[in-house]
């Protein structure tokens, strides 16, 4: 077998070197992409070929900058393979010009080789578009997590979208960092953007305040919409004694007091009116 | 086996412990403590765990022992300097260290002594 594979790839190799421009040409027509690009392409086939090891790292490289390339451009994944697959057609050409049974022989070795290398286009394709899929998700975690400031020693976490056990592990990491670096001794948790609360939920929530208490830190949560409240009540979640409030505004206004700062209402500003004298 | 030093400053205990905490070393602590918040009549006890990157559960449950053996003789423990990976942690393994307090750090830990001593004197 090996052999005979061996003997598949010399004979190729001859075919592709005797009639270089002609296969070129033609592959040209058929797969719609620049010449050079090609070119090289097929100088880096030639040089596989010729190794009687048979290393095609050289030509899968190029074949991966090729895929990422044309899936930047936008182009799909189908006509990328079939540019490789085209080549086929114009190997063949020639063969059936030689009109020789051990070259047809040859042929469909060479036939499976560039299968191969078309589906390998595909695989490098699938593999960009997932890595920008992840790095996408991994950014919207980021982006969704924001732990901020509310006053000297109160920061507050506005909680947007679902919780699954991922961001709930990400917004607790982050918040209790948080409270490290400023030295705060308030959190206010605000799940005014969470659509829905259920018991993993709830779970994740008493969690990230009884680690913030462990710290030394306490943490209220606020922005509870009536229909939580009921469906929390209705499930039978214990929140204890952990400060709940409905707004934004109590939860930082419970935070002041318990840090000792007093809020008290600007002077209403007086409004004079007083007739210009003659 | 290491001995964690205790150290007094007024009527406050500190203890800051810089190493891995072993089983035993913990165990030498909780004993060491009780003796000290005896002899010196100490009202508080700090414990600051700042440097401490591992607390699993044995310590944890040693740590509630060391507060409420503490309470009994009249002095309140307080835990600082928790890191959040420790924290999480002990959450997960279902510890809430009742009886407890906590501080995020000595200087906040010293503060929280004063004010709950304060309207005993």
């Amino acid at each position: 077998m090996t052999t005979s594979n061996s003997a598949a790839q010399q004979r190729i190799e001859g075919l592709l070197g005797t009639s270089e421009a002609q296969v070129l040409q033609r592959w040209r027509q058929m797969a719609e992409t620049p010449e050079d690009e090609l070119r090289e392409l097929y100088a880096a086939l030639r040089a596989a070929l010729s190794d009687p090891q048979g290393d095609f790292s050289d030509v899968r490289g190029l074949l991966a900058e090729f895929s990422r390339a044309r899936a930047r451009q936008g182009l799909t994944p189908s006509e990328t393979s079939r540019a490789v697959f085209s080549l086929k057609e114009a190997v063949y050409e020639v063969v059936e010009a030689t009109g020789d049974i051990e070259t047809l022989g040859a042929y469909i070795w060479f036939a499976r080789l560039v299968d191969d290398l078309g589906l390998y286009t595909f695989e490098i394709y699938s593999a960009a578009r997932e890595k920008i899929i992840r790095d996408q998700a991994e950014q919207l975690l980021e982006l969704s997590t924001p732990v901020v400031k509310l006053w000297d020693g109160i920061i507050g976490v506005p909680l947007i979208g679902t919780l699954d056990s991922a961001r709930t592990q990400v917004v607790m990491e982050k918040l209790l960092q948080m409270l490290v670096d400023t030295g705060s001794e308030h959190a206010v948790i605000d799940i005014t953007g969470v659509p829905a609360v259920d018991t993993q939920v709830a779970q994740h929530l008493l969690k990230t305040v009884a680690a913030a208490r462990l710290m030394g830190a306490e943490c209220s949560i606020s922005g509870i919409s009536p229909q939580i409240a009921n469906t929390i009540v209705t499930l039978g979640i214990e929140f204890g004694d952990i400060v709940t409030k409905a707004t934004l505004a109590d939860a930082l206004a419970h935070a002041l007091r318990r840090s000792g700062v007093e809020v008290t209402a600007a002077r209403s500003a007086r409004i004079s009116v007083r007739a210009e004298r003659s | 086996m290491e001995r964690i030093p205790i150290l007094k400053l007024g009527d406050i205990l500190i203890v800051t412990i810089q190493i891995d905490l072993e089983d035993q070393s913990v165990l030498a602590l909780q004993e060491d403590l009780s003796d000290m918040v005896v002899s010196t009549g100490a009202h508080g006890v700090i414990i600051d765990i700042t440097a401490v990157d591992i607390v699993d559960s044995f310590i944890g449950r040693v740590l509630a022992t060391i507060a409420g053996v503490a309470r009994m003789l009249d002095a309140q423990t307080v835990v600082v300097g928790m890191r959040p990976a420790v924290a999480i942690t002990l959450v997960e393994l279902g510890l809430s260290l009742g009886g407890v307090r906590t501080a995020l750090n000595l200087e906040k830990g010293i503060a929280l002594l004063d004010h709950v001593w304060d309207p005993a004197r």
